[in-house]
């Protein structure tokens, strides 16, 4: 689409909104349809709605992250985790499946690979996470083969691992490793290889789980998951701290650790990762080449004015996870702030919360949940709130597929 | 004729001004939507529905939870991260929406 057209377009829309709403106060743009710029997209509307959003999203639609560790074990459909942007539309969100290339914050635009360029009064990037894939060795062809993967982008290689798994001869060994925190979703890896282990047990109980872990212990629900594999998953899941993956070779399946090797039959390397590419490009990133400083009020950038960075790209504030939870809370923070600042009003800081949910097996859960606010420099937990689950069990199973469908639901609904 | 469309246009936007004194309470209560649902109703039977709940009992129930005479699974750490006065804003914002 040209600009022009896009312009048309969007003044068509405008007009069309007319006659029950004011002129519009600017447009904001957010770039990403994650948690974080769903989440903000639609939390604009609904606190101004004389504010024009637009959200680009290379997707045609959502797929998340949480609860794809239960299609992996054959416990929930790849289908569960897709969702339309349809409900964010009536929210009157203009949704554009584009993507971005480059930000020029001087002009205040965003250029998109196929429509031209758009202008923004604010602008919104949730951009999520890219890989390292140079820091392992034969990565990326590995990779290219369909011998290694690290599916920690809900998608594609989420179905294509479950096949793996499933297509694995009973007797067989999965490999699944991550690098050193911060990392998007900390107690994602300890919950896949949880799931997995059940999934063996159940179904190919010669099989074995190998989980190599670059940092000196489990970074979350440590005693919770520990317990679990001892009680349940004892000969099939495997754990191993310290253990950084420095080259693999998918064709004779081996991963070579700093000092051993051993093999696999599904490889499932998680690379260190950063903020993702358009971060980069725009000049968002700030600390260790990899994640985006915020003034934590109002997730504006410290490097560029006028941009708020939301999720798993932002350089963590203490004791905070890379998780859908927090994406969505930050997002409220930057919405609040983007309604605040284009009605000439100063934003206030929030107080914000995470609950975050890992499955241990096909029917039991555990949780971990704390609650952020500002102490005059940051966010910070506050003390004596939050904690986590007292014993892993099936009402928390239950309760981890409500949180699932409701924060779905307030994300993109 | 203008001038009435103009009128009507300002009074639609008073209701958005207004809404915009009570931003504390409203950011405070948005952090409860990941589980109980966009301005407190829920999604899925499990979960209680905030919204339109009278005050008093909301309250109590936040208390109740923080002080620990109500068991919880997950709302006994969450309410101990609110101050009194917060825990009235969230139960009075969440008693004026609708159900």
């Amino acid at each position: 689409m040209k600009r022009r057209d896009f312009l048309k377009l969007a003044g068509a829309a405008s007009l069309a909104g007319c006659a029950s709403t004011p002129p519009s106060k600017g447009r904001v743009v957010v770039i990403g349809g994650g948690f974080g710029g769903a989440t903000a997209a639609k939390y604009i509307r609904l606190w101004d709605p004389a504010i024009e959003v637009v959200l680009v999203e290379r997707e045609s639609a959502f797929t998340s992250c949480p609860i794809s560790n239960m299609v992996l074990g054959g416990y929930a459909s790849f289908a569960d985790l897709a969702h339309s942007y349809d409900g964010l539309r009536r929210h009157g969100v203009r949704v554009v499946q584009d993507e971005a290339l480059a930000v020029d914050p001087a002009k205040k635009t965003v250029r998109l690979h196929r429509g031209g360029e758009i202008a923004y009064e604010r602008l919104v990037v949730s951009p999520g996470i890219d890989f390292l894939f140079e820091e392992i060795e034969g990565y990326q062809q590995a990779m290219n083969e369909g011998r290694v993967l690290h599916a920690w982008k809900a998608g594609p290689q989420t179905q294509a691992l479950r096949r793996q798994l499933e297509g694995m001869r009973d007797g067989g060994v999965y490999v699944l490793s991550m690098s050193l925190a911060p990392f998007r979703c900390p107690p994602g890896p300890y919950e896949r290889a949880s799931v997995i282990a059940a999934y063996f047990k159940q179904h190919k109980p010669r099989s074995k789980v190998i989980l190599l872990d670059e940092n000196p212990d489990v970074v979350s629900k440590g005693p919770l998951f520990k317990r679990a594999w001892a009680e349940l998953y004892k000969g099939v899941l495997e754990y191993r701290s310290n253990s950084k993956v420095v080259g693999v070779d998918g064709r004779t399946g081996t991963v070579r650790l700093e000092f051993d090797t051993l093999k696999g039959d599904v490889l499932n390397i998680i690379p260190p990762s950063r903020a993702s590419d358009i971060a980069v490009q725009a000049g968002l990133i700030t600390h260790n080449r990899r994640w985006c400083d915020v003034d934590w009020r109002t997730m504006e950038s410290k490097a560029v004015k006028g941009v708020h960075v939301l999720g798993d790209a932002t350089l963590s504030a203490a004791a905070m996870p890379k998780s859908g939870s927090m994406a969505n809370n930050h997002a409220k923070i930057a919405a609040a702030a983007v309604v605040e600042l284009l009605n000439g009003r100063a934003p206030a800081p929030m107080k914000i919360l995470n609950t975050c949910y890992s499955f241990v097996s096909q029917k039991e859960a555990i949780r971990v949940s704390s609650v952020h606010e500002w102490d005059g420099k940051t966010l910070t937990p506050v003390k004596g709130a939050g904690g986590v689950s007292a014993a892993r069990s099936e009402a928390e199973a239950t309760f981890a597929w409500n949180w699932a469908r409701s924060i779905w639901a307030d994300s993109l609904g | 004729m203008i001038l009435r469309i103009l009128i009507t246009a300002a009074l639609a936007c008073a209701a958005p001004a207004a809404a915009a004194q009570d931003a504390g309470a409203r950011n405070l209560a948005a952090g409860c939507a990941i589980c109980h649902g966009t301005e407190g109703r829920a999604v899925t039977r499990d979960v209680t529905t905030l919204a339109g709940i009278p005050p008093d009992h909301l309250a109590k129930q936040l208390r109740d939870f923080r002080d620990g005479k109500r068991p919880a699974t997950v709302m006994h750490q969450i309410a101990k991260g609110y101050t009194d006065a917060q825990i009235d804003a969230l139960a009075a914002w969440f008693a004026a929406q609708k159900r």
